[in-house]
């Protein structure tokens, strides 16, 4: 799932939920005043199909009751499918009755719109955060005012809600507000989409009189679309709507992400003051009562949900400062297999006992003490021990990953790539050996290059002769992140394959290629000069080619060098060797005892500068020579030291920087690319 | 020689033995290679006085039974008097015997002597061939068989015509060879330098212009001659990082290495710094050197005591600072001709704690820079700014406050400095050996007199172009242990100022007079007088001297060097006395000395059997003269410029006969005119021709005039 479309179904979660809110309040607020075979709005409960879409399956099963599909996509007012499956339709008793028979038809339940009184002085106001698990899915209430809040605690949630919903279960445990917190920081952070249950209702009623002090009276528009909330300035203090709730300025983070605003910090902040004079309310006046039981649990919900709100808040708020941070989590998919600073996100989160916050570890800390200041109940213990166990798996998860420190440190040739940090592909042999990887999906014919096979293919139409044909496959270097990729040879017991103990992993599919050729095939190509000689690998042969027979560095064990820095290298190393004088030099300067040979070749030496060949009788051997030095003279680039052949390392790495070349699709094994000189 | 000859006539006297032999004895021997000096003490005690006794009874035998020890050690004392020698030798067999056993170095005057010194002298540890032009592969050959065991050194740093087979003879053969100087050998090649790599004891070697060796033949030698502790490879063409890093990496004993001029970049410096004895290091003219090879270097060579980074023109100060910071006990610097020297680069020497030497040549030097220096190292002994501009009077001052343990100041061509400089350097550093100040024009005779009057340590003063004038030649009359005196085109100096000196500098060996208008013969006299040790002196344009001034400096019998060029009164009389007075004559310059002709080039002929160097240009010498020049066997350099009475037949035959020549310049219009062979065969036996063609110009510029044309050249200098 990519990170944009995640983003977009967070917005849709949010969004849908607080039109579920204001839906079931406002059916809530009607049942009272429908008459029976009066059509009244209901919101339909229904099991989540399994194989055909939300939509589909609505009409259909409103079609079963109304007689048509037409008149079923007529009646229906509302699709949920985020948040909870089901929908909202204008139906009468009778109908509901009928629709509460159908298949995968789970609760018909009548919308109600809720009026909030709130106490008109704005102090005595408790926002309440409920959450509960209904249906299939869980529900969070946001419930601004003390009396609103025991009202619909007693008569919508209690009573009405969950008694009436025998499936249900009741999960009051601090889980939820983790869940809670997780879900409203990934609506900001746009982030963890495939770790979040697939519908997990976000409900906040919330009066705005504390946060924004603009009326206390509010009532609830009607079925306001999701564009008009949207759209709607977030921070209008004649906003009357109810669906602007609290969450809904994290939400809006989501959109203002790159653009920190100061004053909605300050907002937050003092409403976050406010609210925690709230709970301290709360609290008092559970002292005073020592009332009833039902009242105290009650209650005691009221105080842990508000302090995980303001958790909540804190956090959100902390993380608008973070602009870095939030870059790197949004910009990405963590890859599998590497351990990021970013904590890391089960797969499969529905069986997860824990829900890992996408919080940047770093935080993590200032979490613990900030909910150690917030916590006076034992439950925040709870919150606490979440908290702590999310951290702890997270820290886990890195040195289970990095096992085996010590092994790869010994293994890996100068390279400093953190085993794990890289992905490890490996082509199978046939792969590897193929001649050619790219096809003409129109006549057949392989080829070894990209760039061969899209020049090959403007014979067969223009449409292929567009630049856009023509250019080089671009990478997505934006969207994707840098992926190390790092490639095994298919050969077990190879030092270069992945089970090995010290592996070391090749650098590109070039290297795999060459080394696979190299080390574990019959060397075929055999030098037609020398005979002797045999390669693997076409482009060893005409390199050798190049030279052979020429080998002028010689030691005085006999051993033959192309290279002067590898004679000197060789003679460095071993005690007793010399270079050996070429027999053709020794002969020149043995006959050129005369003085006057001696002064035209100081003279000579002299007008060519730096040319150090002593054959001045010989002119072509000489000038043969001379075509070698100069490459590989004075100035040759390659260092010898008697303990350190860093070229030989360093060349090929240098030279097929993996990272950033445009092959990076190689792993798909459809790619291959030979060195130039094997194709001449 | 007077000297020496008393000393035999006592020695063949009676009673003047055992006199010889506690005179031996009351002195301290002199330090010398031979080892015979150790001995002296049991000498004294056990065998010279009896030797003295057995020559009272029997007097006929005295010299014979003068023992070989005794002998070497007399031998030994006459080291530095080669005619003494020559004397002592010429005695009788056994004094004859016991000299060609005693002499350990040789220096044959020509190839041809070279067969019957090695005969006569078996026991030579030291070759030096540097008069012989020419050396065969056969006469290399002779000396290994000659010399097998006992030859330990060889030059053949100005020979030619050897080829690698004679060094490979050499090598072979000579196992106790420690020290070649292939100097100069350009058309050796690899070849040579791995015979060369057979003498596995080498230890010095000097490879200085074999343009033509390459990396593989210093890769032989490193391999070879693992026991070698110098190298030079200055101007090596050939040889690049390969073959310097092999040197580093197999020649761990190396002490003094020479890079200058070779291209060698940073890639072989890491191995050379790692030399673990490095101790003299030179990478003058290193030009592919560059600031990110000398930055990125990060050995620390703490052996290292000298080293030389002059006329490196693509290192900048960055650079320098970082190599200093590695060599933390630099004791010698060299940084001339580098540009720039400023405040930056002087506060990398803060840490050279040991540094006593610095050179700055031909920088440019700002006023904080010399400010640094001053107050980084502590125990500076010897600077030098030569050339140097930006020095100014502020900034030597600050230094020479800071340092007044200097014992060596050089600051030629400093234009800027006043009398203020002058009165510091003067008053603080009073324990000044050396003073070079030539061409300080701003200085004043006044500033002058301070030298004088404050520094009386001084050995060598150069006050070349000042403004010296009579008094502050009365004041240098102070400095009684001056060894070196250059007052060259010091126009006001008159033979009264020079009389001052005379009378006190008794130690004097060289003096400059160049162009000394005011001096005359009194002067000369008074010169010749007071400077018995003379060896150096240059007359040249002292317009006013006579044969006079000649017949008094006659009496300095050591006298090396003279030079009377432009002095048109002088004639051959004077050049008589001088060739019978002077038999050390080595060089000698009568240019334009119109009255000189054969009369005193006949003397010099039979007299001055030294002679090396000689200018005869403009001079009435006739083919005669030089003719008679070819009995000096030892000439080897002459100029020879509108030589009225010379012949194309004359001049011919004198080359031919004058055998060691190495070098003559001759006007271009003779070279048609010599036969072609002949001058092919002169130059086959070792001798360069220079072909210049040069306007006659008889008339001498006055000296005021002269000095005031090359003051005009100043200008754009300053």
């Amino acid at each position: 799932m990519s990170s944009g479309s995640s983003r977009l179904s967070i917005s849709a979660v949010v969004i849908s939920s607080l039109l579920f809110v204001s839906l079931s309040i406002l059916s809530s607020m009607a049942e009272a005043t429908t008459k029976p075979d009066e059509a009244a709005v209901q919101i339909v409960y229904v099991e989540r199909p399994e194989a055909e879409e939300p939509e589909a399956f609505h009409i259909r099963t409103l079609a079963a009751v109304l007689g048509s599909e037409e008149a079923a996509k007529d009646a229906v007012i509302y699709h949920y499918k985020h948040a909870s499956s089901g929908f909202s339709a204008k139906l009468t008793q009778s109908q509901v009755e009928q629709l509460s028979r159908q298949p995968g038809v789970l609760q018909v339940v009548p919308s109600r719109t809720y009026s909030l009184h709130g106490s008109r002085t704005g102090t005595s106001g408790v926002m309440g955060l409920f959450y509960g698990r209904s249906l299939s899915s869980d529900l969070m209430f946001c419930v601004k005012n003390s009396e609103t809040a025991n009202r619909l605690l007693e008569d919508l949630v209690l009573e009405k809600w969950f008694s009436t919903d025998s499936g249900a279960k009741m999960d009051f445990k601090l889980r939820r507000p983790l869940e809670a917190s997780s879900n409203a920081s990934s609506s900001m952070m746009s982030e963890i989409s495939r770790n979040l249950k697939p519908g997990l209702p976000f409900i906040q009623c919330d009066s705005t009189n504390i946060c924004y002090g603009a009326r206390q009276e509010q009532s609830f528009s009607e079925f306001p679309p999701p564009q008009v909330i949207q759209s709607r300035g977030l921070y209008a203090r004649e906003q009357k709507t109810e669906t602007k709730s609290q969450l809904e300025p994290s939400s809006a983070v989501n959109d203002l992400v790159m653009d920190w605003n100061p004053r909605l910090m300050l907002s937050n902040l003092s409403f976050l003051e406010q609210k925690i004079h709230q709970v301290q309310d709360i609290v008092r006046s559970i002292i005073s009562q020592e009332g009833r039981a039902n009242e105290l649990a009650a209650q005691q919900q009221l105080v842990t949900a508000d302090l995980t709100y303001i958790i909540i808040q804190l956090i959100s708020t902390a993380g608008t400062l973070l602009p870095n941070i939030k870059n790197a989590l949004l910009s990405a998919t963590p890859p599998v297999g590497q351990p990021g600073v970013m904590a890391n996100l089960p797969v499969n989160a529905s069986q997860k006992q824990h829900e890992v916050l996408p919080m940047e570890l770093a935080k993590a800390s200032e979490y613990d003490e900030l909910i150690k200041d917030l916590n006076s109940g034992g439950e925040g213990d709870e919150l606490i021990k979440c908290l702590n166990n999310s951290v702890a798996e997270v820290s886990e998860s890195i040195p289970i990953e990095d096992h085996d420190i010590k092994d790869y440190d010994d293994g890996l040739d100068g390279e400093n790539l953190p085993p794990g940090s890289y992905e490890v592909l490996q082509l199978e042999k046939e792969e590897i050996l193929a001649p050619h990887t790219h096809f003409c999906l129109i006549c057949g014919k392989g080829f070894k290059r990209d760039a061969n096979l899209r020049m090959h293919m403007r014979g067969h139409g223009d449409e292929y002769k567009t630049p856009a044909a023509l250019a080089k496959p671009s990478k997505e270097a934006s969207s994707e992140p840098a992926i190390i990729r790092r490639y095994s040879c298919p050969f077990v017991g190879c030092k270069r394959n992945k089970e090995h103990k010290k592996f070391q992993p090749l650098k590109t599919i070039l290297c795999v290629k060459n080394h696979y050729k190299r080390s574990h095939c019959d060397k075929s190509y055999t030098c037609s000069r020398c005979k002797t000689k045999k390669f693997s690998v076409i482009a060893d042969l005409k390199t050798h080619e190049k030279h052979c027979g020429r080998d002028k560095w010689i030691c005085s064990c006999g051993t033959t060098f192309s290279r002067k820095d590898k004679l000197f290298g060789h003679v460095a190393l071993f005690q007793g060797h010399a270079p050996a004088i070429h027999m053709d030099d020794a002969k020149v300067s043995g006959t050129s005892d005369h003085a006057q040979v001696g002064e035209t070749t100081n003279g000579m030496v002299a007008n060519m500068g730096y040319n150090f060949s002593g054959n001045a009788s010989d002119d072509a051997q000489s000038l043969d020579i001379k075509d070698v030095d100069d490459g590989q003279g004075y100035f040759s680039p390659m260092n010898f030291d008697a303990c350190n052949f860093g070229g030989l390392d360093e060349f090929p790495r240098s030279a097929y920087d993996v990272s950033e070349s445009p092959f990076s699709f190689l792993s798909t094994g459809t790619c291959s690319f030979i060195p130039r000189n094997s194709e001449n | 020689m007077a000297e020496s000859g008393d000393l035999f006539r006592r020695i063949r006297g009676r009673d003047g033995l055992a006199t010889l032999a506690l005179d031996l004895f009351s002195t301290t021997p002199n330090p010398s290679p031979c080892s015979y000096s150790g001995s002296a003490k049991r000498l004294r005690l056990g065998d010279a006085i009896p030797a003295a006794m057995v020559a009272e009874e029997d007097r006929h035998d005295l010299v014979d039974s003068l023992s070989e020890e005794i002998l070497f050690l007399i031998l030994d004392r006459l080291e530095s008097e080669p005619l003494d020698k020559k004397s002592f030798s010429l005695v009788c067999r056994s004094f004859y015997a016991a000299e060609s056993r005693h002499r350990r170095v040789l220096t044959p005057l020509r190839s041809d002597l070279l067969p019957a010194a090695l005969a006569r002298y078996p026991l030579a540890s030291r070759l030096d061939l540097s008069l012989c032009p020419r050396i065969t592969d056969t006469a290399l050959a002779s000396v290994s068989g000659a010399l097998r065991s006992s030859l330990r050194s060889i030059d053949l740093s100005r020979s030619r015509g050897f080829s690698q087979v004679g060094i490979g003879n050499l090598a072979v053969n000579c196992a106790a060879l420690v020290e070649i100087n292939l100097s100069n050998a350009t058309d050796l090649s690899d070849a040579a330098a791995a015979a060369i790599g057979r003498a596995r004891n080498l230890e010095r070697l000097w490879l200085a212009r074999c343009k033509m060796v390459t990396d593989i033949g210093i890769g032989c030698i490193a391999v070879g001659c693992q026991k070698l502790r110098l190298l030079c490879l200055k101007w090596c063409l050939g040889i690049s990082d390969l073959g310097v890093g092999l040197v580093a990496v197999k020649c761990k004993r190396l002490r003094s290495l020479d890079l200058s001029f070779v291209p060698i970049t940073k890639k072989c410096l890491p191995a050379v710094l790692q030399l673990p004895h490095l101790e003299d290091l030179a990478l003058v003219g290193c030009l592919s050197i560059d600031d990110e090879g000398l930055i990125s270097l990060k050995q620390e060579c703490k052996s290292l005591q000298v080293l030389d980074l002059s006329n490196c023109q693509h290192v900048s100060h960055a650079a320098f600072s970082s190599v200093l910071n590695k060599a933390p006990g630099l004791r010698q610097m060299s940084l001339a001709y580098n540009g720039l020297v400023t405040h930056s680069l002087a506060t990398s020497l803060q840490k050279l704690s040991k540094l006593q030497c610095i050179k700055l040549d031909g920088s440019e030097i700002t006023t904080s820079g010399l400010g640094t220096i001053a107050n980084s190292c502590k125990s500076l002994r010897e600077l030098s700014l030569s050339k140097c501009s930006g020095v100014t009077d502020e900034g030597l001052s600050s230094i020479v406050m800071k340092h007044k343990g200097l014992v060596k100041l050089d600051v030629t061509c400093c234009r800027n400095i006043t009398d203020f400089s002058l009165a510091s350097i003067t008053s603080s550093c009073t324990s000044l050996t050396s003073l070079r100040m030539e061409s300080c024009t701003l200085v004043s005779k006044e500033g002058l007199r301070l030298i004088g009057q404050h520094c009386h340590l001084l050995e060598e003063l150069d006050l070349t172009d000042n403004d010296l004038d009579d008094e502050g030649l009365r004041a240098i009359s102070g400095c009684q242990k001056l060894c070196i005196l250059k007052i060259a085109i010091c126009l006001k100096i008159r033979d009264e100022g020079l009389i001052h000196v005379a009378k006190s500098c008794s130690k004097l060996q060289e003096i400059d007079l160049y162009r000394s208008v005011g001096i005359t013969d009194t002067g000369v006299v008074a010169v010749a007088r007071g400077f018995p040790l003379l060896q150096i002196i240059n007359l040249a344009y002292c317009t006013g001297i006579t044969d006079d001034s000649l017949r008094s400096l006659s009496k300095c019998s050591n006298l090396e060097t003279l030079e009377i060029r432009g002095c048109p009164q002088v004639s051959s009389l004077g050049l008589a006395a001088i060739a019978v007075g002077c038999q050390k004559l080595t060089n000698l310059d009568i240019k334009k000395c119109y009255y000189v002709n054969d009369a005193g080039i006949l003397f010099l002929a039979c007299f001055s059997q030294n002679l090396r160097q000689i200018n005869l240009s403009y001079c009435s010498v006739t083919d005669v003269g030089l003719l008679a020049l070819a009995s000096v066997s030892c000439l080897q350099n002459m100029t020879i410029f509108h030589l009225g009475g010379l012949t194309p037949s004359g001049l011919s035959a004198a080359l031919l006969a004058c055998g060691g020549l190495t070098k003559v310049k001759l006007h271009s219009s003779f070279k048609p005119l010599v036969p072609k062979p002949l001058l092919e065969h002169i130059e086959a036996r070792g001798c360069v021709f220079q072909w210049r063609d040069k306007p006659f110009q008889v008339e001498l510029e006055p000296s005021e005039v002269w000095k005031q044309h090359s003051q005009d050249m100043h200008v754009p200098d300053l």
